[in-house]
């Protein structure tokens, strides 16, 4: 990650959106911030983490989203300006406590929600926007369209949220989040921050005062005069502007990271005297007057944003206050069927819906190299599914999941979370995960086929969860299948990090997001207080995990745990030299000859043993193979041999 | 001397490989060095399968004038780095055109589809002819194997910026990128520069 601190005004970083997030958060002052690990999310904190002490700074990795929002508004309730960031799903999380904070108010300190989405889930479960919960509960809005406006908008946001006395929103996307771009920094403050919770004492004022949502229609009022405000801010606001002629053939209006590609594609289409871009920086409340001045502009106007048509519904709305002969643009965009409603954008989808609507034809290459590129690509590039890294534990881990179930023989069900062991759901994991929903559904569900019973139901259950989901989202459903005596294997894949998101520390960790020690939350403890059974494996130990999973399944009961505990080999292999050197003996392994019809390169398909076509051998590739040893044990002929490295 | 001008703007470079070898680390190198040239630079990148043997490809947008957005359009790369063999011929299938200029590592890293007998990895000198055959010149380094012979397949990232800086296409020069080296590798500095300069030597020889 860069430094975000650097004290250098004026120059140029090259930051990825949330550095530039958080040298905003910086600029403007912050003293407190919080969230949970979610890709495209996690830098943010991350970053801030990283310089916490230096700065003299707070930054925790909360132990959810819903944990992290509130302790940021405590710190903003004694006057420190707090932060709390998320991906999309965490919005979901934090939803309840957030429409109760919208109505409460927030305290003296600038209170900032970050809200990071994943147009077409490259790294979620699920795609989902999250501009409409603003509109829904009434929080201003604000969304970059670049690295530069990352960090000045976040720290403008401090400001007005601090004005208005309500939690304010920025919503960013991944290719802001996770792209790189120039930065221009600002002045870091030195300031002295001093906290207080200021408390009146006198009881007859005490309503208006403290921190609660009630009475609610009054402060439901209080609320839409704090958006009344914002709207005010919001109209004149440099956030929002238009580039192109005075009269246009087109209008853009777009938003986020498509007003980069709305540019380039008026860029590659040379049309920058025929098309205008009305570029919005405040998305809700609805900047109307300054939409308004410049949607007579042109009679064709074209919405460029990803996911939901949100722009575009909010605009339409405006038509009901047109005067009444006033003529009325043509709009194009997700209704029309020109952007599409789903899945994230790029240049070329601009470029083909600006085309389409002006009748152009654009050409990015000579034709015949087209095809032909394409063509030869088609025909030569093979795939190349997304596996576990070489040495993984969880590759282990459902290598014994797979053969408990097979020897156990009642097809048995497993149900899954969010991590990468997702990837479990395909040939990574040997396709044995069958439900996956948001963090720690897969014990919820769990908990209802774990009482089917009486319906005749007798296959055995396994929910899958990571060591950070556990604590995040996992623990009520353990309880819930304790209490009620559902009969489930809770498999906790316990690596020692939050993997997927770039190695972060939980509960379990017994390390700070700031890197300070602290207490272990045992995992076993917990569940053992429960009144839970609770085994320990090394996934690596293939017989005895196997051994100790038929065991379980086969006594039922009630909910139980399996904690597989290996650490996650990209930390491992940071740290380390790999353990062994592994190499397959070619006198022994009888690849396709006979029984194992090469196990370990079919079925197991760790990336470090490769089949070598030529001798009917499998092979180990050095530059990948991380020497864990596990394929060892796969081999029936034991063909694969380890060797102290 | 006059300072090297790009050769288009914006000029937008493809680096491509293999989840974990090392893409991220390249693009981050490469677009530090322009910055600090006073460039205005994009990076885009495909995160999330990075670490776990899927595709990988940074978008690079190089420029003096603007900030472009992180995705190049299709057909539209003006130089392909390609850390990988089939996933460089990946990048010319969309986004080559007559003019690209190719450097490639031809190290095959086999996909688990490969390896599980659902797919065909191509003859590598046909793969290499065929990236020849669609480039308007094309490098070839054997980076991962030089990498190896000093000890680590990791230094075949500095020998590829080597090869990238040494080849000209970038108005970058060895003093440009030099000090982010030293930044970025502060414990493996020596070995790196070793192999940044063994890069430089490959691409003139
Ligand atoms: S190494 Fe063992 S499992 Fe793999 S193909 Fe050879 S004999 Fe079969
Ligand atoms: S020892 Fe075997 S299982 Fe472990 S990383 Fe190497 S090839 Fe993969």
């Amino acid at each position: 990650m860069a430094n975000i601190e650097i004290d250098a005004p004026g120059t140029s970083q090259l930051f990825i959106g949330n550095e530039a997030i958080a040298r905003g958060a910086l600029e403007a002052g912050i003293g407190f911030a919080a969230a949970y690990p979610g890709t495209p999310s996690s830098e943010i904190l991350g970053s801030l983490a990283q310089i916490a002490k230096k700065m003299n700074i707070y930054a925790e990795w909360s132990i959810n989203e819903k944990v992290a929002m509130e302790a940021a508004a405590g710190a903003s309730y004694a006057g420190i300006r707090s932060l709390a960031a998320m991906k999309q799903n965490g919005i979901n999380v934090v939803s309840d406590f957030l429409a109760n904070l919208v109505m409460s108010g927030t305290g003296k300190g600038g209170l900032v929600l970050v809200s990071c989405d994943d147009p077409s889930a490259i790294s979620s479960s699920n795609e989902q926007d999250t501009r409409p919960i603003a509109k829904w509960l009434d929080i201003p809005l604000v969304e970059p369209g670049d690295f530069q406006e990352a960090k000045d908008m976040t720290k403008w946001l401090f400001d007005l949220a601090e004005e208005l006395g309500t939690l304010c929103m920025l919503r960013s996307v991944t290719r802001i989040a996770h792209a790189r771009g120039n930065v221009k920094l600002g002045e870091l403050p030195n300031k002295q921050q001093k906290a207080y919770f200021e408390q009146i004492h006198d009881l007859k004022n005490v309503m208006p005062t403290r921190y609660i949502p009630i009475p609610s229609p009054v402060r439901h009022l209080f609320l839409h005069a704090k958006m009344d405000k914002a709207l005010e801010k919001f109209e004149s606001s440099l956030f929002n502007r238009y580039i192109g002629p005075d009269r246009a053939d087109l209008l853009i209006i777009t938003c986020g990271s498509c007003w980069l590609y709305s540019q380039d594609a008026i860029e590659a289409l040379k049309l920058r005297d025929r098309v205008g871009i009305l570029k919005l920086g405040t998305l809700w409340p609805l900047p109307e007057k300054f939409v308004m001045e410049h949607l007579n502009k042109s009679d064709k106007v074209l919405f460029v944003e990803e996911i939901d048509p949100f722009l575009e519904r909010s605009v339409m709305e405006l038509g009901g206050s047109f005067p009444p002969k006033a003529i009325r643009p043509t709009f194009y965009g997700k209704r029309s069927g020109h952007i599409n409603a789903y899945g994230e954008l790029n240049p070329d989808m601009v470029i083909k819906a600006v085309s389409t609507i002006l009748g152009l034809t654009y050409k990015a290459r000579d034709a015949d190299y087209g095809k032909k590129a394409e063509a030869v690509a088609k025909s030569n590039v093979p795939e190349r599914s997304m596996t576990f890294c070489a040495g993984c534990p969880h590759r282990a881990t459902f290598w014994s999941i797979k053969n408990a179930l097979k020897l156990d023989g009642h097809d048995g069900v497993v149900t899954g979370d969010i991590g990468c062991y997702s990837m479990a759901l395909g040939p990574a994991g040997f396709f044995q995960v069958r439900t996956m929903h948001c963090m720690g559904a897969g014990v919820g569900v769990a908990n209802g086929l774990g009482k089917l019973g009486q319906f005749g139901f007798n296959q055995p259950v396994l929910a899958v969860v990571g060591d950070s989901t556990f604590y995040h989202a996992t623990i009520p459903a353990l309880i819930n299948g304790i209490y009620n005596q559902s009969n489930f294997i809770l498999i906790i894949l316990d690596n020692s990090a939050t993997a997927m998101t770039g190695f972060q520390p939980h509960p379990g960790t017994g390390m700070t997001a700031m890197g300070e020690p602290t207490k272990v939350i045992s995992m076993e403890a917990l569940c053992r207080s429960l009144g839970a059974r609770v085994e320990v494996c090394d996934p690596f130990d293939l017989n005895n995990t196997t051994a100790i999973l038929l065991e379980m399944m086969a006594e039922g009961g009630g909910a139980k745990v399996a904690i597989m505990r290996r650490q996650c080999e990209l930390v491992r292999a940071k740290k380390e030299k790999p353990p062994y050197k592994v190499r397959v003996d070619a006198e022994r392994c009888i690849g396709e000859a006979c029984g194992c019809d090469r196990l370990c390169t079919r079925i197991f398909l760790c990336p470090g043993l490769i089949w070598d076509k030529k001798t009917g051998k499998s092979k180990v590739d050095e530059v990948i193979c991380n020497g864990c040893g596990v394929c060892v044990d796969v081999c029936p002929q034991g063909a694969i041999i380890k060797e102290a490295a | 001397m006059t300072k090297k001008q790009l050769m288009k703007d914006p000029l937008n470079l493809v680096i491509t490989g293999v989840g974990g070898q090392g893409n991220v680390m390249i693009s981050l190198i490469i677009g530090n060095a322009f910055v600090r040239d006073g460039y205005i630079v994009t990076v885009g990148e495909t995160y999330g399968a990075s670490q776990r043997g899927g595709p990988v490809m940074s978008h690079m947008r190089i420029s003096k004038e603007t900030q472009y957005s992180p995705f190049i359009p299709d057909g539209c790369a003006d130089i392909i780095l390609g850390m990988e063999p089939v996933e460089t011929l990946r990048m010319l299938g969309r986004y080559g055109n007559p003019r690209v200029i190719t450097i490639i590592n031809p190290r095959p890293i086999y996909s688990i589809d490969v390896t599980g007998g659902h797919a065909e990895y191509p003859d590598l000198d046909k793969l290499v002819e065929i990236v020849k055959e669609l480039s308007a010149q094309t490098w070839i380094i054997n980076a991962t194997e030089e990498a190896q012979k000093m000890g680590s397949p990791m230094f075949a990232n500095a020998i590829l910026i080597g090869a990238l800086i040494g080849s000209g296409v970038l108005p970058l020069d060895k003093k440009s990128v030099e000090p982010v080296l030293r930044e970025t590798f502060p414990k493996e500095i020596e070995a790196n520069l070793v192999a940044f300069n063994k890069g430089i030597k490959f691409v003139k020889s």
